[in-house]
């Protein structure tokens, strides 16, 4: 059949691959998991189950139940946020149909859209889909993969019409600090761009609180807020999200939506809303265990001689490898049976890298981590 | 949560973790680790160190069952007494004072029904002070101290996911 230049322009995700290769192989290690490893809150599950017994099965208004929008509204507070619930949100399927719609709502073919890299896989291919140019933004080690003014600046992104950023990032478990914002924050105010700022794993950010580029002087009225269940709550098969955004955004939005999706998930709006009522306490439960295992797998890093910065947000580490990572993530898996993903699928700046994700009980990690070093061992030897 | 907390915490998850991986999970070096450990044993803290076993697993006759004790005391004789008592037969793996109903909850452990009764009729009901003993056998065991002993479902995630 014939397939549309649009598609045919966007390369097979990098991260499929890699998918095929590890699941050829039976019991193997896996810290290339891009979700949580606990289970939605069982508050939230019976919300979803006690939903579905009352026959609540029907559409829900297109930008999402009310008294969820309020609660979400309430919920953001935390993060300085202040969106009001009747015009200022939205509520999607999943993070990733915010991001989609976002894109083209606000974005005319030809436009050019900056995105920070590395990062997850889906912003370009977005951009695209609605018509606009991706113009890689990479970020650096060396400034613990922030993203900078003089990095924007070098990329050419003056010119583009909006930035995309992903914070506490996946894949490199990098934050941005206050500063680091500010002079994102004026970068964007010079040159006029709009921000789509992907916060969601604003829950899972271990060293102080998440800031949002959005309380900076004068970014509200340009800057569109995503934010949703998957990471913080556990809920990644219930596919609920957020956008939060002024309301002639957050309504061209939701022209997008209402005749792509129409409404999200209505048992998942259920469970969310249970969630954001009960399960702070989970939340940081979770939290705890992962900043661990953070911690673990950062010293075992330095342990092992692989240059890894300090991660201090998401569930993800990206250490530096020597040579070739897809080689070496490739060479991890058949040899030690560990999967990771190699940091080139996410984009500038991730060659070198890999990712690896402590969303998996500390059993796991210790036994994957000390195959790496056995791997990394060999290496040196044969070397 | 100041760091002897920290360590006490993953102790009590896994009491098995070595002193270098509690280090690593806490930002602690392993001698510091290892100190506050001593620590905590001395101050008697920490009392000791078992495993959880799922008896389902072995081929072996196990039997466990609470008691329920109802006990009088007099002008002589205190609860901690009579816990003294009946604390130290090895077969009373757990006693608690509770409040409620009954006076005191006794776990106990055999290899019969049979050897329970008798424990329960030779040596607890005779005790003066205990009034009333009321035995409940255990017939599964689900959940032991924060582990399940069903073997939980498989992770069903992807192998890999963005």
């Amino acid at each position: 059949m014939k397939r549309s230049e649009r598609v045919e322009a966007v390369p097979p995700s990098g991260i499929r691959r890699f998918f095929e290769l590890a699941e050829e192989k039976d019991e193997i290690i896996s810290l290339g998991v891009g979700e949580p490893d606990f289970s939605a809150p069982w508050a939230a599950r019976q919300a979803a189950i006690d939903s579905l017994e009352r026959g609540r099965t029907s559409y829900t208004a297109n930008r999402g139940r009310r008294d969820l929008r309020e609660a979400i509204s309430r919920h953001i507070t935390r993060y300085d946020l202040d969106y009001g619930p009747d015009e200022e949100i939205l509520v999607t399927t999943g993070v990733s149909e915010a991001i989609d719609v976002a894109m083209r709502a606000l974005i005319d073919p030809g436009d050019t859209v900056a995105v920070a890299q590395p990062s997850y896989i889906s912003y370009v291919p977005t951009v695209m889909f609605a018509g606009g140019e991706p113009l890689p933004v990479p970020t650096f080690p060396e400034d613990d993969f922030q993203l900078t003014f003089e990095a924007l600046e070098d990329a050419g992104a003056a010119e583009a019409e909006a930035l995309v950023f992903c914070y506490p990032n996946n894949p490199t478990g990098a934050i941005m600090d206050r500063t680091s914002l500010e002079a994102v924050a004026e970068f964007v105010r010079d040159h006029d761009l709009t921000v789509l700022a992907d916060e969601v794993y604003a829950a899972l950010t271990y060293d102080g609180d998440h800031t949002s580029i959005a309380t900076l002087p004068g970014m509200r009225e340009r800057t569109i807020v995503f934010n949703g269940f998957s990471k913080a709550y556990a809920m990644t098969g219930m596919r609920l999200g957020y956008a939060l955004g002024p309301a002639d955004a957050i309504d061209a939005l939701n022209r997008v939506h209402q005749y792509v999706m129409l409404s999200a998930p209505t048992t998942a709006q259920f469970a969310a809303l249970e969630a954001l009522r009960s399960s702070d306490d989970e939340v940081e439960r979770m939290r705890d265990q992962y900043d661990r295992r953070r911690q673990f797998v950062l010293s075992r890093f330095d342990e092992i001689g692989l240059d890894c910065f300090e991660a201090k947000g998401a569930f993800y580490v990206f250490p530096e490898v020597p040579g070739d990572d897809e080689a070496f993530a490739e060479d991890l898996l058949q040899e030690q049976d560990v999967a990771v993903v190699p940091g080139r699928v996410f984009g500038e700046g991730g060659r070198g890298h890999l990712r690896v994700s402590y969303a998996t009980g500390l059993d796991d990690l210790r036994e994957a981590m000390h195959r790496l070093e056995a791997f990394v061992r060999e290496q040196e030897i044969t070397l | 949560m100041d760091d002897r907390r920290k360590v006490l915490e993953l102790l009590r998850e896994n009491a098995r973790y070595s002193t270098e991986d509690i280090a690593r999970q806490t930002g602690l070096d392993a001698e510091e680790v290892a100190d506050i450990i001593g620590a905590l044993e001395a101050d008697g803290v920490v009392r000791g160190y078992m495993a959880v076993v799922n008896w389902d697993e072995l081929d072996e006759n196990h039997v466990e069952a609470e008691v329920e004790l109802n006990v009088e005391l007099d002008r002589e004789t205190s609860y901690r007494e009579i816990a003294q008592r009946i604390a130290k037969f090895p077969e009373v793996s757990t006693l608690r004072l509770v409040s409620g109903e009954y006076d005191f909850v006794a776990d106990l452990e055999g290899e019969s029904m049979h050897d329970i009764s008798d424990f329960v009729a030779d040596q607890i009901a005779p005790i003066p002070e205990v009034t009333q003993t009321v035995t409940h056998f255990v017939m599964t065991t689900y959940k032991e101290r924060g582990i399940m002993l069903e073997t939980e479902d498989d992770d069903e995630r992807l192998s890999i996911s963005p």
